[in-house]
């Protein structure tokens, strides 16, 4: 118990290190809550695609218009999970979608997934991504969140070793994901920059299992 | 991209590069924070056993480079995905434009890639008449401007905020703010359309694992993921060399490249594709995939005896961010399109000898680059080779020609070397230094006062100072190296006086010559080899302790480098091995083997910095010896800026890039001043030689000198 709880110090540690946000929370009740208020919060700019405040070109500006609501996307919840979670959204009349995220290229407010496990020394998620709903939730959300259970997470990439090769390599086509902070840039005068064509934000939801 | 025919045309434009501001301010911040950043990167990690895991298994994958790319294959095809192999640049371009046509794409949005820049794949895409979108910002940034990279990972870093916010400001045709976080959110914004309405996506890729036929994609930005999620169509290009057996040896490479890169334990996405995925844009929603492997020489490379640890890269870019060439002219004129060290090295072998005939020239061989690579290549040799190579292919210089002539006849060298002295006799005035060099050596060379051969060489003075000993415990022969026999014997004599105090018994063979390391630099294959065999034939390797050199540079070629020149000489390899199993340096010597300590010295507090040579730091691995020494000898050691970054001397490098170099010895003296010393020393005498000139020419304060001559006057 007492090393599950080193990993998730750990994992904390490295992931808020490189600009992620790490909450641990009890159960998936309260993981679903979470993300709702998150996005309550950033109701300010609700209507603002990031980037739509900019001064865009015509063809780009155009785009920006496509968004009328909040929306988040959970594409890998169970059933039972999405059921539990898009009655949630409902109440607080935010749109809740697991598939059409095409539909939504400009931009979603949150995108909520299942991570299959984590690396604590680098703070990194892994996430099977093979599905591409959920693949494009955790590209074109706003603000990404990966649910992970304390019992999953790994001391080192080849303590995951293991497992990550049995998601990649079953014989099918696979879509796998590490995931390490928000997406970020440092092109221009290497000054960092977070949130260049992925998620400006990502949470790890870490629950005790 | 570097194209100059000639090296004066290519000196002309490194010129340009000298005066451009904003870069060498933007380089020379970004020299000073990376090292900082690896570090912290590396910090409690064993780096070398990383790195030399790196190595192990790009070697053995290099080896079956064949084998990899039959099994990938079969288990990619199975998997959906058509693979395609492509014998060089053109070849792989067509393929791209054959499967665009065929799958009827007109717009294309493509991730980073270093392997279509080698193949200047944009080009060909847009003479078929397909819109081609770089999505990575950088990238972007640059393909607006229709420029190449200037640098393997930012590809932008010459580039200052105005820059962008005027290029934005013409592609959106709105005024843009010079604000980068508002700047990177405009890409964005101005990005997503065209992920939304392409047709393909191009990408590159860092892995290819062949036991699942899986591609691994190493990004910070997330461009790839959506590069290879939106269109219906992914092709990814992918160097053989990027063959690896399985998911254990891709993580092995992917421990070290982003910490090597940018200082990240590890990039924000690292995405792994195995088969044609989901696609919902296709017919059938299954994507359409294809990988494109090249090969333009990697499979003959990966069969060389020597250059096959050039697969060996991971495409990091450290081999830029260390070097100090780079810093001063950066990518354009340091690659023609692959950048830094390595760059020089491919662009010989991917794109011809036309482009890097210059470039290969660029190198101060300070091993910067050496002691950081994430493959542990030993890019200084090869770079080395290269030249040696083209001198052979294209005939050398006849400076170059000459100094090898000249240098296989120790007498006649030696006996040049004395006749200088009675030549310079008009141009020294009587001073240690060359005070009126005709205008035609003078020309680029005034930064430094270059000095006069010593009234009589080492060598001629041996017999009468050679201290008599009895019940030596210790017996070293002395390797002077030219400068010091025949410029600087004064510091020859301080060593002397040094080890004299503690009894050893020394000997100075006659027959020894050039280490060879200059004809080395000139690309004298044969030459190199001559002088090394006359030297270690000069020693009797087995009667001494230690063979002992004051000059960092000898030192480093006569243990590093002489087995690898002597390698091929079948009489030889005994002989060499022992050889330059005793050679040391002359600080390493007194401190690690006399043990010398404050207790034998009676020190005046002078303050002193240091200069730690390339060949002693990072040639030899000797580091904290020489500044204890300096503390034990009563001075006050004053720890310098950059002390390990190069002082611009390389040799022959600073005859001929004398802009160059004046620029490294301006910084070397500015950050030693700046600590206040009234003195600095080094551990090689072609360092001594740059500094002193340089503090001479400038009127310093401060005195230069070899750390041997600091000892002996504060012994007690």
């Amino acid at each position: 118990m007492s090393a599950t709880n080193d990993l998730a110090r750990l994992m904390r540690e490295k992931a808020e290190a490189v600009g992620a946000t790490v909450v641990e929370l009890k159960n998936l009740k309260e993981a679903f809550a979470y993300a709702l208020d998150v996005c309550d919060k950033k109701e300010a700019c609700q209507l603002l695609v990031s980037g739509c405040e900019e001064k865009l070109s015509d063809k780009a500006e155009a785009l920006c218009e496509t968004k009328q609501e909040k929306v988040v996307a959970a594409p890998n919840l169970s059933e039972d999970e999405y059921a539990a979670f898009s009655a949630l959204c409902a109440e607080r009349g935010v749109k809740c979608i697991r598939e059409g995220l095409r539909g939504h290229l400009a931009g979603i407010d949150i995108g909520v997934a299942h991570a299959d496990m984590a690396i604590a020394e680098t703070g990194t998620c892994v996430i099977d991504s093979t599905s591409e709903e959920l693949r494009l939730s955790s590209m074109i959300s706003e603000i990404h969140m990966a649910i992970l259970p304390k019992s999953r997470i790994k001391a080192t990439a080849f303590d995951a070793e293991r497992e990550v090769n049995a998601l990649i390599n079953t014989g099918t086509p696979r879509y796998t994901a590490f995931i390490t902070g928000p997406s970020r840039t440092a092109d221009i005068e290497r000054v960092l920059a977070i949130g260049v064509h992925g998620p400006l934000e990502l949470h790890i939801l870490m629950l005790e299992d | 991209m570097q194209t100059a025919k000639t090296l004066k045309e290519y000196r002309k434009e490194l010129r340009e590069s000298l005066d451009n501001e904003f870069l060498r301010e933007a380089m020379d911040k970004f020299a000073t924070a990376y090292p900082v950043s690896r570090a912290n990167a590396f910090r409690g990690l064993d780096e070398k056993a990383m790195i030399a895991e790196v190595a192990d298994a790009k070697d053995a994958a290099a080896k079956n480079m064949d084998a990899l790319y039959a099994q990938f294959k079969a288990e990619a095809e199975k998997r959906g995905v058509k693979v395609h192999m492509a014998k060089d640049a053109a070849e792989a371009n067509e393929i791209i434009a054959r499967i665009a046509k065929n799958s009827n794409c007109k717009k294309i949005v493509k991730s980073k890639s270093m392997t279509a820049e080698e193949t200047l794949l944009n080009h060909r895409l847009e003479d078929d008449g397909l819109e081609v979108i770089e999505t990575d910002l950088g990238e972007w940034i640059i393909q607006l401007r229709h420029e190449g990279p200037t640098h393997m990972v930012m590809p932008a870093i010459h580039l200052s905020r105005y820059q962008v916010a005027d290029l934005f400001s013409e592609v959106t045709k709105q005024k843009q703010e010079v604000d980068i976080q508002r700047l990177v959110k405009v890409a964005r914004r101005e990005l997503r359309q065209h992920f939304a309405t392409a047709d393909m996506g191009i990408s590159g890729a860092n892995f290819a694992i062949a036991e699942s036929g899986t591609i691994g994609l190493v990004t910070n930005e997330g461009n790839a993921r959506l590069v290879t999620t939106l269109p219906r169509v992914h092709v990814a290009l992918c160097g053989l060399d990027k063959l690896t057996p399985s998911l254990n040896d891709a993580l092995k490479s992917l421990r070290v490249l982003p910490r090597n890169a940018t200082g990240q334990a590890i990039t924000s996405y690292v995405t792994w594709i195995t088969g044609a995925n989901e696609c919902k844009a296709a017919a059938d929603e299954k994507k359409e995939m294809h990988i494109v492997f090249l090969d333009n020489g990697r499979r003959a490379l990966a069969q060389d005896p020597l250059f096959s640890q050039v697969m060996r890269c991971v495409r990091c870019g450290a081999c830029a961010n260390v070097c100090p060439v780079y810093r001063l002219v950066g990518g354009h004129k340091m690659g023609h399109i692959y950048i830094g060290a390595i760059g020089l090295i491919l662009t010989y072998f991917f794109h011809g000898k036309d482009k890097a005939r210059n470039l290969v020239q660029n190198c101060i061989n300070c091993e910067s680059c050496k002691s950081i690579c994430a493959g542990g290549i030993d890019l200084p040799r090869l770079i080395k080779e290269i030249r040696a190579r083209l001198s052979e292919e294209d005939g050398a210089p006849v400076e170059a020609t000459l100094l090898g002539k000249v240098l296989k006849n120790r007498k006649l060298f030696h006996t040049l070397l004395r006749f200088g002295k009675f030549a310079q006799k008009p141009v020294t005035g009587g001073t240690p230094y060359l005070r009126h060099l005709p205008q035609m050596f003078m020309k680029d060379h005034g930064f430094r006062a270059l000095p006069a051969i010593a009234d009589k060489a080492f060598r001629d003075e041996w017999e009468t100072i050679r201290p008599r000993v009895s019940n030596a415990k210790l017996r070293v022969a002395l390797f002077s190296g030219c400068v010091q026999d025949f410029v600087y014997p004064e510091q020859m004599k301080a060593a002397v006086k040094v080890l004299a105090s503690r009894g050893v018994e020394m000997d100075f063979p006659m027959d020894q010559s050039c280490c060879g390391l200059p004809v080395q630099m000139m690309a004298e294959r044969q030459a190199t080899i001559d002088v090394a065999r006359q030297n270690v034939m000069a020693f009797d390797a087995a009667k001494y302790d230690y063979i002992l050199t004051l000059c960092a540079s000898c030192a480093s070629h006569l243990k590093e480098g002489y087995p690898n020149i002597l390698a091929g000489q079948q009489d030889m390899a005994g002989k060499v091995k022992l050889f330059s199993s005793k050679i040391i340096d002359f600080s390493s010597f007194v401190h690690d083997v006399l043990g010398m300590t404050a207790d034998d010295f009676k020190g005046k507090g002078e303050k002193v910095a240091y200069h730690s040579s390339c060949h002693l730091c990072r040639g030899l691995g000797v580091v904290e010896q020489p500044r204890a020494l300096i503390a034990s000898s009563g001075s006050e050691y004053c720890p310098a800026q950059e002390e390990a970054v190069c002082c611009g001397f390389g040799g022959t490098f600073s005859m001929k890039f004398p802009e160059l170099s004046k620029e490294l010895l301006d910084k070397k003296l500015n950050n030693a001043e700046a600590t206040g010393a009234t003195r600095m020393v080094a551990d090689c005498p072609g360092c001594i030689m740059q500094i002193r000139g340089g503090a001479e020419k400038r009127g310093s304060r401060m005195r230069v000198g070899h750390i041997a001559e600091l000892l002996a006057e504060n012994l007690k």
